[in-house]
């Protein structure tokens, strides 16, 4: 395949994108599993969730850092988190789902986790060694989540009555959400040409293969591919993560630049 | 700083093996292997870190730490840098590290078990059906059963001994 040579600032402009893309689904994942803090079921479930959330909020700040480091205008983690509208955040519309009971949060989780485990493993090969050595750190830490969510996900499915019922409509419910993972525009194939990033629809098969697995083992009937939502990565959200930001962003609007 | 009066390399890292963990004040940043370089660039002594979790809130602590203890020794001039690759591994725990964190009540974490998305072996290396056993860092017992994957710090799961009925925190892999 011949090597294009890409125009540098349309490179950079793709590279900030995808920067955006991934930090931002780690910030908003991240932000809605902290909701959970001293409301889960029992208390280790509590302390479980909280520090997943703080692995993802963790992860943000390499992403991100990253992000305003490439964009070069001096904005730091914290600007791109907390000084953004909501049409300028590119997560995945699955991430700012609203919790709903735990059985749902788990579910998502799960969906989550078995994709960004593939891409991170895929990134950890990218050819900018900057991203790279971030997914190399987050790698580990989101295989630990995804032990924990597909665990969870099995014995939920397969518990009681209730419990099964609850995680096959928590499932219903997030699955046309989960298209928007696999989908490429001309940003990532820009990128995948560089050998920067694999290509979202590279990773179809390796998530359709764990989450088979695992809903057969959980008892859950898996929902037939239809219509899949998109948008949130070029900007376009659901009324929720306005919700989210306006809680998330708050104490800076209001106190522009406070510290402590 | 008189480069006749500099501390060597090594001295330094023995006062790194100095200062304590925050979390787990009984074992040292060194033996905690976080530690990756020591060297002197002119005049100007830089430590490179990694971070054991990406999200740790004690990161920031450690790096304050450090400043303040090379501070105590008459270092004005350090640099800290993060490095993130080769990634912290609980491999990196020293043996010391490791006795002392079981002398604290926290099983130390077996190699070689960390999360690797290989899901059905990993949960059968730990489920009991392998001779990989997690003991109880108080009686010894090898009966034991997990509460929680996660515990009182990133860093850490919850387990149960079911002979002594203790809980306590195993010091999880990654």
């Amino acid at each position: 395949m011949a090597t294009a040579a890409l125009d540098p600032a349309a490179r950079q402009a793709a590279l900030l994108e995808f920067l955006l893309r991934v930090g931002d689904n780690t910030l908003i994942l991240g932000h809605r599993v902290s909701e959970w803090c001293g409301h889960s079921p029992a208390l280790e479930e509590d302390i479980a969730l909280a520090n997943t959330a703080l692995d993802l909020i963790g992860q943000t700040q390499l992403w991100l850092g990253l992000a305003g480091e490439v964009e070069g205008k001096g904005r730091s983690a914290d600007d791109l988190a907390y000084l953004r509208d909501g049409y300028e955040f590119r997560n995945i519309l699955l991430v700012e789902r609203p919790n709903g009971d735990f059985g749902k949060t788990l579910m998502r989780q799960f969906l989550f986790d078995a994709w960004h485990y593939l891409l991170l493993k895929a990134l950890k090969g990218s050819s900018d060694t900057r991203i790279a050595e971030i997914a190399e750190k987050a790698f580990k830490e989101v295989s630990y989540h995804l032990d924990r969510s597909r665990d969870l996900v099995i014995r939920l499915g397969d518990g009681t009555a209730e419990s099964h019922r609850r995680m096959q409509e928590a499932l219903g419910e997030l699955w046309p959400f989960t298209g928007e993972m696999f989908m490429s525009d001309a940003l990532d194939a820009e990128l995948v040409e560089a050998g920067i990033v694999p290509a979202p629809e590279s990773l179809k098969a390796g998530w359709d293969e764990i989450v088979a697995e695992t809903l057969a083992e959980g008892t859950l009937k898996k929902p037939a591919d239809g219509y899949m939502h998109k948008g949130g990565r070029r900007g376009v959200h659901t009324e929720h993560l306005g919700f989210i930001l306006s809680e998330m962003q708050f104490l800076q609007r209001a106190y522009p630049g406070a510290t402590w | 700083m008189d480069p006749a009066l500099r501390p060597s390399v090594d001295e330094v890292w023995h006062w790194l093996s100095e200062v304590p963990d925050p979390e787990i004040p009984v074992i040292s940043l060194t033996d905690l292997g976080i530690i990756r370089d020591v060297e002197w660039r002119d005049d100007t002594l830089v430590v490179t870190v990694t971070p054991t979790y990406s999200g740790c809130p004690a990161t920031t602590v450690i790096n304050l730490d450090i400043e303040a203890a090379l501070a105590g020794k008459g270092l004005d001039k350090v640099k800290l840098e993060c490095r993130l690759s080769p990634a912290w591994t609980t491999d990196w725990i020293s043996a010391e590290g490791r006795e002392k964190l079981r002398d604290y009540g926290i099983a130390p974490p077996i190699d070689g078990t960390a999360a690797d998305g290989v899901l059905m072996k990993r949960i059968d290396r730990l489920s009991g059906r392998s001779n990989l056993t997690i003991a109880c860092p108080r009686c010894g017992s090898a009966n034991t059963e997990k509460i929680s994957q996660f515990g009182s710090t990133p860093c850490k799961a919850s387990y149960r001994c079911t002979d002594c009925l203790e809980p306590f925190d195993y010091f999880k892999c990654i």
